[in-house]
Order: C-alpha cells, then structure tokens, then sequence
C-alpha cells in the first residue's frame, strides 16, 4: 500500500446508504454545497466506489444490504478508508433492537473514521475528513 | 455503444440499484429497453427495512415520537407530527393554540428547504450543476431557520405528544420574519431560472407524463398528484394544526402555463409556487400567533401514565412535502401501542413511475424518477445486461448521458 504526492490533495468519496433515514444523506450534499464547499481541498463526492478513496456509509446496515456493503467495500481500491456517518451506524441509534439489522457498520466493515451526531453537522463530517486525511499521512509516514 | 447492441435482441433488461440513495423503500428498477426507450418498468423496495413499526410497539409513545423523527431525514416533522396527532386524538388531548401555530410554522419551513432541496437534485439530473449548488446555497438559509427554532438541522425532536418543546421567542420573530423576507425576494428569480430557461423546458415539457386519470388511478398524492390536475391537499381536505384558520388551497400548474398537463415542468411549477404559499403560511402564522402555554401537559410521567390508560384507533394524516402522510395507531390500555402503520407519501408516488417512464429515452429516467421527488434523485449505480453478458453502468455514466441529451438539445 503506498500512496501518491497526488493522493494528498484530493479525496474522493463514495458515500453509501446501508439503512439510513435519509438525514445523514442530505447533510453529507449540504456539505459539498457552497457554503461549506470543501472541494476547495480536492474533496468531491463521485459517483463509482471504484473511484473513491474513501467510503462514507451512513445508515445500521440492514440485513439485505450486508452483503452489497462488502460488496461495495471490495469495489473501492487500495489504499482506503471507511467513514462512518451518524450514530445509528455506530451503535444502531434509535434502531438498536431491530431484528433486521446486520450492523453496526463496524460488525460488516473496518471503519477508521466515526462521525457522531443524528445526523452529523456538515462541519462534523468535514471534520471527519481531515481526521481521514491525516490517518493516511500517517500510514504513508509509516512506510 | 459496442457491436452487440446492432443485433436484433430487442426488448433488453436493465436492471437499477440495488446500491441505492434510500427512500424509506429504497427501489431495485428493471427497465426492459427497445433500443433507448423503455418498454416497461418494475421496480423491487424494501433494502432499507429496519422494522420501525415492530420497534415502536414495544416503545411508549413519547419514545416513539423521536423514533418517527427517523423515518425520513427529510420530512423531520411530518412523521412526528402524523404520529402524535393520532396518538392525541386517542387520549383526547387537545393541543394548545400556540403549539399548533408553531408546528404549522416549522411544517411550512420544512416544506420549503424540501421543495429547494428538490429543485436542486432535479437541475443536477439535467446536468446544471451550477443550478444545483445555487439552490442548496440558498437552501441554507431555511436550515438555519430549522435551526434556530429547533436547535438541531435535521431530525428536529420538536414535535411531543400534545404540543412542542420549544416555544418561539420574541427574540426569534425578526429572525424568521428575515428569513422569509430573503426568500420573496429570490422567488422571482428562481422562477425565472427554472421555467424561462429553454433547456430546462425541452427536457421537462411534455416528459414523464402522468395523466389525471392515472394519478387517481394510482392513488399519486401531493405535488405529483397537483401536477396531473388532481386538486388535493389535506391542508385543504382535512385541515389540522393552525391550517383550518388560513385559506390553504391546492396548489394546480396555472393556466398561463398551459394549464396542468401532468409533466416533469409542471411538477417544478407546482414546488416553486407551493413555496410562495409556505411563505405566505408562515408569514399569517407569525402574525396571528396566540399566546399561551405551548404543551398540554408539561410534566412527563403524567402523560405517559394518562396515554397508558388511553383506549381506541386513530388516523393521523398531514400533507408532507411529498403528499399525504398517514400514521394508524391503535392502543389498547397498554404502554405501547397494539397496532401502529405508518403510510409515508413516498410510497403512493412509487407506482406513478410506471406510467410516466413507459416510452420515454434511458437518459430520461433520472430526471423523470427524481420528479416525484423520492426522497433522493434514485440512480446510483445501474448495470446493462445485453446479450447475456453485463455491463456497469454507473450513475456517473447515467448522468452523462442526461448531460448529452441536454447538450444536444440546445444546440438545435
């Protein structure tokens, strides 16, 4: 795994939906819109996992999505990072005794990165980004 | 295009989804194409079932309500507001004025940071990108709104079981009242960035069409419904909260318009006018505002011990931004309701898709899925299956090729 001098400035994000109610969803667009706009720093949202850098999956992974989550988890290249946006993803939220929930995510995925909040404010998941970054900088440092 | 699509194996499957921005029924599409025009459509929900009814019958209501609040990001209060209506008439609370003027008015703010935020995601599957972030420019101010009033920008846990939990200070009134005076002044200009723009009306005229007949046919609801001509609108219908104070009519396409022909452009016209109206709405709500308590009964273990005591079955119904919403609840002396349904709009709208995306070009359907605003713009990630051997198709590819047709149009 070794990353580019490229890499640094610009990460691109996959976002996925396991379950979510739609609220993490529109924060994660409100935070690429103008008033936040952090594609100033390279970060855009696209629209292939086979794209991305990094995966944003919001949502407590329901049972039928499981499997398209890992799926979408293989798709993305190395080297990568997973986001985990809003709590129902972190511990199942208000969801936690659902009988249709794989999740949280971290039971499907290895996350790196959590991102508290119901939903997250778009400063959060900014936030959140940077942690991601410099997560990589320190795996490239390591090597 | 590679050679295999020459062959003569017309009608071809392609199938949409399943890895899918979600509605509360996320949607698998199969299309089966002629060419580039859609033959026939089905479509697959329920990726996303999380079992939220289940949950709540084993919950109280006032726990319920902030789980209603999770039903759909989107209509943060549309769910709780159903939810609690219902539950209120089964224990025979009657809301206070003040609460109810403070609903209707996050109802109707709510309304428009929906109809902006669909205004948006609609010019980004057309290709305006540029329209798209201008809207969601725009649409900050209304969350900021939200947030003022409520203290969070989406899932606002505003609504309680007879009343709110937060009253609207003296100190917020110019606030709002500057808020809405900002979006009068953009209503001019977004009506004339929508529907006055060429490309926008060649994509949208006479596309995605679903007739009067088939939106009663198919139960349509809201402003998909408004766009076919149906003048319906519980505001109207059945009026609840502060609504039945206001004259609230359905919003139709007007005849300056050409009248309403039940097409992608007149659901936009229907939005955008139905945001005037929410201005209007909030604007009377501020000014009639009735003083006085904001909850009917303030101490909590009161009134979860009154609404374990409650018997019977209600309808909770009210307009979301999407068209009806309807909660059943049915309690029967115990903690936790015995029955609790919840029909949210989106769900009516689904089957109208049949309809509107027979005939119509691969390069329509994002616009024509988005019009009747699913929660999200639905196509994420689609694979082409021909000839046996499959594809990716990815949404990236789809919206090219909305983008090219647009192009193409306006250039001739």
């Amino acid at each position: 795994m070794k990353l580019t001098k490229s890499f640094n400035r610009s990460l691109w994000v996959f976002h996925l939906n396991t379950g979510s109610c739609n609220g993490c969803e529109i924060e994660i667009v409100a935070t690429i819109t103008p008033r936040y706009d952090p594609e100033r720093f390279g970060i855009k949202l696209v629209g292939s996992p086979k794209h991305a850098d990094v995966l944003l999956v919001t949502g407590p992974v329901t049972k039928k999505m499981a499997p398209k989550v890992r799926r979408v988890y293989e798709q993305v290249p190395d080297p990568k990072l997973v986001m985990c946006i809003g709590s129902c993803g972190q511990s199942g939220g208000v969801f936690y005794d659902s009988y249709n929930l794989d999740g949280p995510i971290d039971q499907v995925l290895p996350v790196d990165v959590y991102v508290p909040g119901c939903p997250p404010r778009p400063e959060a998941i900014i936030y959140g980004v940077v942690k991601a970054l410099e997560k990589l900088e320190r795996l490239e440092a390591a090597q | 295009m590679n050679g295999d699509t020459t062959k003569k194996s017309t009608p071809y499957t392609v199938p949409i989804g399943p890895v899918h921005p979600a509605l509360k029924e996320p949607v698998m599409f199969t299309f089966q194409m002629e060419g580039e025009v859609v033959r026939s459509v089905d479509f697959a929900p329920g990726n996303t079932h999380r079992g939220i009814e289940w949950m709540g019958m084993r919950r109280n209501p006032v726990q319920i309500v902030h789980l209603t609040d999770r039903i759909c990001g989107i209509c943060g209060i549309v769910h709780s507001l159903s939810f609690a209506r219902a539950v209120e008439q089964i224990a025979e609370i009657e809301v206070p004025p003040r609460a109810d003027y403070i609903r209707t008015i996050l109802h109707e703010l709510e309304r428009m940071q929906s109809h902006i935020l669909w205004a948006g995601v609609a010019a980004h599957e057309l290709g305006f990108d540029s329209l798209l972030f201008l809207a969601w420019r725009v649409r900050e101010q209304s969350m900021d709104l939200i947030e003022n009033l409520t203290g969070n920008r989406v899932n606002y846990g505003i609504v309680q079981i007879g009343g709110v939990r937060r009253d609207i200070s003296d100190d917020q009134r110019p606030v709002i009242e500057q808020g809405l005076a900002y979006y009068r002044g953009l209503l001019d200009q977004m009506k004339t960035v929508f529907l006055d723009d060429s490309t926008i009306r060649m994509r949208c005229r006479g596309h995605g069409l679903l007739s009067y007949r088939d939106a009663q046919l198919l139960c349509a609801v809201g402003p998909t419904a408004r766009a076919s001509g149906v003048a319906m609108d519980i505001r109207h219908d059945y009026p609840y909260c502060a609504y039945g104070d206001f004259d609230v009519h359905p919003v139709l396409p007007p005849q300056e318009f050409g009248g309403p022909m039940g097409d992608v452009y007149d659901r936009i016209i229907v939005r955008l006018l139905e945001i005037a109206q929410s201005i209007d709405i909030i604007q009377q709500c501020l000014d009639n505002l009735p003083a006085g308590e904001i909850l009917w009964e303030k101490k909590l273990p009161k009134l979860l011990s009154i609404l374990k005591k409650a018997q019977g079955e209600a309808i909770g119904r009210v307009e979301a931004p999407r068209g009806e919403c309807m909660h059943y609840v049915r309690m029967d002396g115990n903690e936790a309701p015995a029955t609790w349904k919840v029909k949210a709009s989106s769900y009516s709208n689904l089957m109208s898709w049949i309809p509107m995306l027979k005939g119509e070009q691969l390069a329509d359907v994002p616009i024509i899925v988005a019009s009747i605003d699913p929660c999200m713009s639905c196509t994420d990630r689609v694979t082409i299956i021909r000839n046996g051997s499959a594809a990716d198709l990815t949404k990236e590819e789809l919206t090219r090729l909305s983008r090219e047709k647009t192009r193409r149009l306006s250039r001739c």
